[in-house]
């Protein structure tokens, strides 16, 4: 087994807001491994941009970590003050967001931004040094013309350009951790062909773990090395990529691979999960998916299933498994 | 041969943008919808296929070519009786449910808004029924009607948007990108509804959207349209299983599947560089700047839609 980079046992995270308190997270607990890209799946609302947030330290006013434990190259960051986060942001984690238009700052121009990042972690270099490296990154994210590109403004970049531009500040100090949240989802399907394309040969040519955030189970399949499955604040499924995608145990897991319509058929019936997800404000005591499975039972409703175990590395949280459950489905 | 419902002749829409500059969003597009079948329009952001869908409904107005709707001119000459004829049957759904239905309208009223334009309940109460079955129709409940927009989730919106468009009864619905606001499984649920709408009303559809799988699964035959050109048109399994465009081939290859063991052995065609700016553009292919196929007469001569196999009809100097 390689390196652990990031350990989150048991988090939990809550928004305070004017509607009541929101449990995003409900006691997530996971690990990174040292040049693995895992990808983390679930649908608006379930925690998944959350938990990550947390993790670096950015989560929206009102928001906190109640409870657990981050764990960065062997010390708890769950509880850093502001300042010490800015040490690791951008040094050791790095994050790039869905949309790279209003994550860059308009008023500055791209070379600025790229030499901001370097100015703040590394203090030792001179101006010429933060400038030939700032063109070495535009360079190694394929943008063309990197010299004149370095003094342009983030409008004059096109939206897949941006994200070239997000992701070479992200990675300008060298981090050990890149966060991507949904990092394609604002771009048209070519342009994320190119992005998707361009993070995995960054991955091999810095080494960089990725924790990459998406709904789309396609980006998942061509990316990443393990999966984990978020709903309602906590993960209902984990697993090596293709245990989750040819051994799914979740309900929900299923659920979610039969409402994409296959390409290679014709004339299928889409499945679609009934209901929406559920409220976090009020979670449900029981499994957050009962109200919308198929196979739910009275147990599910009441008491939240526990972990089970079906290899090394998968595991879901269904009562399907308990023994008491045979022959159910 | 079904009988035609739409008829699109060489239908252009350039937008003046100042500085004597001209857009071209669509141009010269050409293609028929049959009655009850289900045409998907893709594309990248900025080919056009929004401005197309409006311009079908006569929310632009055609700056060339014609759109016939069952016979009649959409953008022509028209008394108030077939105007109102013709949006009572014409209607859209749109892609963002929340700033496409008016935040301080109870969905009763919004629902009911086209019923009341077309005097179509003689009573309070008719009015009220009709927007109580249409809110079944979509699955909604009856207590859903005394409720505002920001009640509701964006799926549940997008079934009040449903609701709206099917009000007044009718033909043929242009649907711009209906489920790229929502979450996978909510998306699936408002393409079976809209499935199952169809069939048991007998609607059109002009289903636009960049979703190719989920166009797939809904259509029967799809475009495709690159800056303001509909580059390929076919039957849906028949563009999938023989894409003839390379562009098409690219955009179908650019999509990554849900599939651990086939992305892993996948060759993938990336188009290098970005769609041109749709401003004053030359008359050529204008994919040839990302096309890798290109050949010298691509830079100098517009293609021609034309007929490749039956049914198949698709525009490119290189498909003989």
């Amino acid at each position: 087994m390689s390196k652990t980079l990031l350990e989150v046992k048991n988090m939990h995270v809550s928004i305070h807001t004017d509607s009541g308190v929101i449990q995003a997270v409900r006691g997530v607990n996971f690990e990174l491994h040292e040049s693995e890209t895992l990808a983390i799946v679930g649908e608006s609302g379930s925690g998944k941009s959350i938990t990550n947030k947390a993790i670096m330290g950015l989560l929206p006013v009102g928001g906190r970590i109640d409870e657990g434990e981050v764990i960065l190259n062997g010390r708890d960051t769950a509880h850093f003050s502001e300042k010490e986060m800015n040490t690791i942001r951008g040094a050791e984690v790095s994050m790039i967001f869905q949309d790279p238009l209003t994550s860059l700052n308009p008023t500055m121009t791209v070379g600025n931004q790229i030499t901001e990042m370097l100015m703040l972690h590394k203090p030792g270099m001179t101006p010429e040094q933060r400038k030939a490296r700032a063109l070495e990154l535009l360079d190694m994210v394929g943008i063309p013309n990197p010299e004149e590109r370095f003094g342009q403004y983030p409008h004059q970049f096109s939206g897949g350009m941006r994200q070239r531009v997000m992701i070479s500040i992200a990675l300008a100090c060298e981090p050990q951790i890149l966060i991507a949240d949904e990092p394609t989802t604002a771009l048209d399907v070519t342009i994320q062909a190119q992005i998707l394309e361009l993070m995995k040969k960054l991955q091999k040519k810095v080494n960089t773990s990725i924790i990459i955030i998406t709904h789309n189970l396609g980006v998942v399949s061509s990316m990443a090395d393990r999966v984990q499955v978020m709903y309602g604040g906590r993960f209902v499924e984990s697993g090596v990529l293709d245990e989750v995608f040819y051994e799914t145990k979740h309900p929900y897991t299923q659920g979610l691979m039969d409402s994409i319509p296959n390409m290679q058929l014709s004339n299928q019936k889409l499945y679609s999960i009934p209901g929406t997800p559920p409220d976090l404000i009020s979670p449900p005591h029981g499994c957050p998916f009962a109200a919308r499975c198929r196979y739910c039972m009275k147990v599910c409703e009441k008491i939240q299933p526990p972990e089970f175990t079906f290899s090394e590395t998968h595991r879901a949280s269904c009562w399907l498994y308990d023994d008491r459950a045979k022959g159910v489905f | 041969m079904e009988k035609t419902l739409l008829d699109i002749k060489n239908l252009s829409r350039f937008f003046t943008i100042g500085k004597g500059q001209i857009l071209e969003a669509v141009n010269g597009v050409s293609f028929t919808i049959h009655k009850g079948e289900t045409f998907g329009l893709v594309g990248e952001s900025g080919c056009g296929k929004s401005t197309l869908g409006r311009t079908v409904v006569g929310l632009y107005p055609p700056t060339g070519g014609q759109v016939l709707f069952d016979g009649i001119d959409v953008a022509g000459n028209k008394t108030h009786a077939q105007k109102m004829e013709l949006s009572r049957r014409m209607q859209m759904i749109f892609q963002d449910p929340y700033t496409s239905l008016n935040p301080r309208m109870k969905v009763m009223d919004i629902i009911a808004e086209g019923i009341d334009n077309h005097g179509m309940a003689s009573s309070r109460a008719e009015r009220t029924k009709m927007v109580i079955d249409l809110l079944h129709s979509v699955g909604l409940d009856e207590e859903h009607a005394n409720r505002y927009p920001h009640e509701f989730s964006g799926g549940q919106r997008q079934r009040v948007g449903i609701a709206r468009a099917l009000a007044v009864n009718p033909d043929f619905i242009v649907a711009d990108e209906p489920i790229s606001a929502l979450d996978v499984s909510i998306q699936a649920q408002v393409v079976n509804l809209m499935k199952h709408l169809q069939e048991t009303r007998n609607l059109t559809y002009l289903f636009i959207a960049h979703d190719l799988s989920m166009v797939k699964y809904i259509s029967d035959r799809i475009g495709v349209m690159y800056l303001g050109n509909l580059v390929e048109l076919a039957d849906s399994d028949e563009l999938f299983k023989n894409p003839l465009h390379p562009y098409t081939n690219a955009l179908l290859s650019a999509i990554p599947l849900p599939d651990p063991k086939v992305e892993r052995t996948r060759s993938r065609i990336v188009l290098e560089g970005n769609v041109k700016s749709p401003i004053n553009l030359p008359k050529n292919c204008h994919f040839c700047t990302r096309c890798p196929r290109k050949q010298p007469i691509c830079e100098q001569e517009i293609p021609q839609l034309k007929e490749a196999a039956p049914g198949h009809f698709v525009a490119c100097h290189l498909v003989k």
